[in-house]
């Protein structure tokens, strides 16, 4: 039986470009990527076009000239001289510091609300949605100068600290002010320290240029060292308890490892504390913790801790049921079925989403200017641009920033999820 | 759709890029309104009263413009901006002239590509302090907390002054004059500082303004003008001739309440014929109507009236005409002929 016919000539007509499906995708993605470089191309010429008419240039050599103006907050060495580039550099830092202080306390916040929500207690979870709601549905804006007008309104002035009958004393025996301009607490200092290492890596980047704290490197480092240690006798342990099924007691060597040799490294270094004190206007001696720190970090930390708290929630939630009925059958508590059964597999779920939380955070971060906070974008992204009248590039140079930090977070996050998310083999 | 989304964001973007054209003048013409730059609220200078219309000093220079432009001294779109957004409104094309407290420096006339068409108000950094803290000078401010604007002159005129007499502070960056006020108030700085003027307009609106003094220090000098873009000379010289204008008359003795009178005829004095349109051909030149400096002064005064009224020592803010007065009673305020 041929009743097939012949199959139709496989000549091409211009009108299957439209009409033919093997064809039309590639007819539409070709004109989408011209008008897409047309589009492209008539920004950058307007750009240039307009930069002409104005008669400004394009060009990074602002920053390499004096910045002029001071920067309260400086992680790093830094004054008027400095270059822009400096500037931007430390605004940087205080950029950082506040999305690290703030992803690591949001977390914190946001599993605690998260957990809470789900209690079989009213109060708890009705406190806990109270929570959530009020600050997911306030803008962020509104928190954080809310935050900063209390601290500001409601904490006494240096001034009052002074005289025979202060209108306000320190607390903890003296040691920490509480300030409406930060609170002072007390900073620790060595005084056989080791000195520091000037870092000038110069071929990158002419202003960067650091010093490294040998004394908070030698603790940082014996503190890592006791922690392997500490690992290496929890193996011995497990060993030991495999082969012969009792356990050695560990926690006294344990807590021997980690404190003696840290204590010991602290008292060859002469560790004391210095604490602040009044002087001329302001406290001096201490460590100064302003308070638009404090109010972008607890406003960005509540903020993104009740997304948070809903990512957890939706991650418990996401667990079967049975999980939690065959931990009780083994006799497990609430406590521990929580967190040796229950929030390792929500982890899974909870991830993926806490990511974008803590690129939120970061690039939320920027709202800094609203109570004064100097970061990269009130100094690269503010003074600088506005001190040298370039705002093409200072904007460029400023989203070339956050979009770097943020593949850093996400690509760093994702490394993370790949070592909990379900193995499938 | 992702692609289109972008598509029409860069459309957007590409718009308002291309937003600056030259003509400035028939692109005010053909809105039939002047936009024009003030400051957030600084009483005396820009600050709109009661009924949410803006006065003030800075504010009627540009009714004086818009007068002489546009015939209307109430056609005018007062965009409020801050010290770090002035600029780059001004020079997107988002506003036609600033007229905001700006300091007349080489770098924003030069680098910045701005044309300060002149001075209005010639002024100097100081610092103001509650009077109970007992400093009676700049320098005994070592270690003390400065409440500063970001983005002025100030902001960099402070950091020099402290450096130069080797003594430290602590900087607290603020974004406008309002949100100074509230901090220095709360105490959260020990000290504001800002031009002189600026701190005497904000001491005015203080509940005790006694309890505050101004340190005698003036620490810079801020030449305060009007200022365009550059590039487009014919605007440019539009704003200058009309602030020479309002100079000129009060030094003429043309005031808001006689100007109608002397326009309605040639007067005796050549350069006030020259000054009314009622002689000569100065408006032509400027390619506006032969009355235009009469609509100008009508609109809020001469620059004698309109310091009077808004900054004068009448008003709560109180200020002196010193450098301000004009040069023929010692002063800095010196128009060049009309002519």
């Amino acid at each position: 039986m041929t009743t097939l016919s012949d199959p139709p000539k496989p000549g091409f007509r211009p009108s299957q470009l439209i009409y033919d499906t093997r064809y039309r995708s590639m007819t539409i993605q070709t004109v989408a990527f011209i008008l897409l470089m047309a589009a492209i191309f008539w920004l950058v010429s307007n750009t240039i076009e307009n930069l002409n008419a104005l008669g400004k240039d394009f060009n990074f050599g602002f920053l390499g000239q004096p910045a002029g103006y001071d920067i309260n907050q400086r992680l790093i060495e830094y004054d008027s001289q400095a270059s822009h580039g400096r500037a931007a550099l430390v605004g940087i830092l205080n950029t950082l510091l506040v999305a690290v202080l703030g992803c690591v306390a949001a977390t914190i916040v946001g599993v605690i609300a998260g957990v809470l929500r789900l209690s079989k207690n009213w109060i708890v979870s009705r406190l806990m949605s109270v929570y959530v709601e009020g600050f997911r549905n306030v803008p962020l804006l509104l928190w954080i100068v809310l935050i900063f007008a209390v601290f500001n309104e409601s904490t006494p002035q240096p001034r009052d600290f002074r005289g025979e009958d202060p209108a306000a004393s320190m607390i903890f025996g003296d040691t920490v002010a509480i300030t409406n301009r930060g609170t002072y607490v007390p900073e620790p200092l060595f005084s056989n320290g080791l000195g520091d290492v000037d870092v000038k890596p110069g071929w990158i980047f002419s202003d960067l240029y650091f010093a490294i704290s040998i004394d908070l490197a030698a603790i940082v480092l014996t503190i890592i060292a006791s922690i392997l240690l500490i690992r290496l006798i929890n193996q011995r342990a497990h060993r030991i308890q495999d082969a012969t099924g009792v356990r050695p007691t560990t926690w006294w060597v344990n807590l021997l490892v980690f404190f003696v040799p840290v204590g010991l490294l602290l008292w060859y270094l002469g560790f004391h504390l210095g604490y602040p004190e009044l002087q001329g206007f302001n406290f001096s001696g201490g460590t100064h913790i302003r308070n638009s720190l404090m109010a972008l970090w607890l406003a960005l930390t509540l903020y993104t801790g009740a997304f948070i708290a809903e990512i957890v929630r939706g991650g418990i939630l996401a667990i079967n049921k049975g999980q939690t009925e065959a931990a009780f059958a083994l006799g497990l508590r609430p406590s521990k079925t929580m967190n040796l059964v229950i929030l390792p597999q929500a982890m899974r779920v909870i991830i993926p989403p806490l990511i974008s939380q803590y690129l939120n955070l970061t690039k939320n971060s920027s709202l800094a200017i609203a109570v004064g906070y100097m970061d990269v974008r009130a100094t690269l992204g503010g003074i600088t641009i506005n001190q040298t009248g370039r705002e093409l590039e200072g904007m460029l140079l400023l989203g070339l920033f956050y979009l770097i930090l943020s593949l850093l977070i996400s690509g760093g996050m994702n490394i993370y999820n790949n070592s909990v998310k379900l193995k499938e083999r | 759709m992702k692609k289109s989304v972008i598509l029409g964001a860069l459309t957007v973007a590409g718009l308002a890029a291309g937003a600056a054209s030259a003509a400035t003048l028939d692109d005010v013409r053909a809105r039939g309104k002047l936009n024009c730059g003030v400051t957030t609220g600084l009483t005396g200078f820009a600050a709109p009263d009661a009924n949410g219309v803006w006065e003030g000093f800075d504010v009627g220079m540009c009714r004086a413009v818009a007068a002489a432009v546009l015939g209307d001294a109430t056609a005018v779109e007062f965009v409020p901006t801050t010290g770090q957004t002035r600029f780059t409104a001004l020079a997107s094309g988002e506003v036609d002239m600033l007229a905001r407290n700006t300091t007349w420096t080489f770098s924003r006339d030069v680098d910045l590509k701005f044309e300060f068409t002149g001075v209005n108000y010639y002024d100097g950094q100081g610092f103001i302090v509650p009077r109970s803290l007992g400093v009676s000078s700049a320098k005994d401010l070592d270690g003390a907390t400065v409440c500063i604007q970001t983005g002025t002159t100030t902001e960099l005129n402070l950091a020099d002054f402290f450096r130069a007499n080797n003594i430290s502070y602590e900087p607290v960056p603020i974004e406008t004059n309002a949100e100074g006020q509230q901090l220095y108030l709360a105490g959260s700085c020990d000290t504001y500082t800002t031009d002189a003027s600026g701190l005497a307009a904000t001491r005015a609106t203080f509940e005790n303004p006694g309890d505050h003094v101004i340190l005698p220090e003036i620490i810079s000098k801020e030449p305060l003008g009007p200022l365009v873009r550059h590039g487009d000379n014919e605007w440019g010289d539009i704003v200058r001739w009309t602030l020479n204008a309002l100079v000129t008359a009060e030094e003429l003795g043309v005031t808001s309440a006689n100007v109608a009178e002397l326009a309605a005829g040639p007067t005796g004095n050549p350069e006030v014929n020259r000054l009314l349109g009622t002689e000569g051909e100065l408006g032509a030149m400027l390619g506006l109507e032969a009355d235009w400096a009469v609509k100008a002064i009508a609109a809020g005064g001469n620059y004698g009236e309109l310091f009077e009224t808004n900054i004068g020592e009448n008003t709560p803010i109180g200020l002196a005409r010193g450098l301000n007065a004009q040069w023929t009673e010692g002063g800095l305020i010196y128009s060049p002929p009309f002519r």
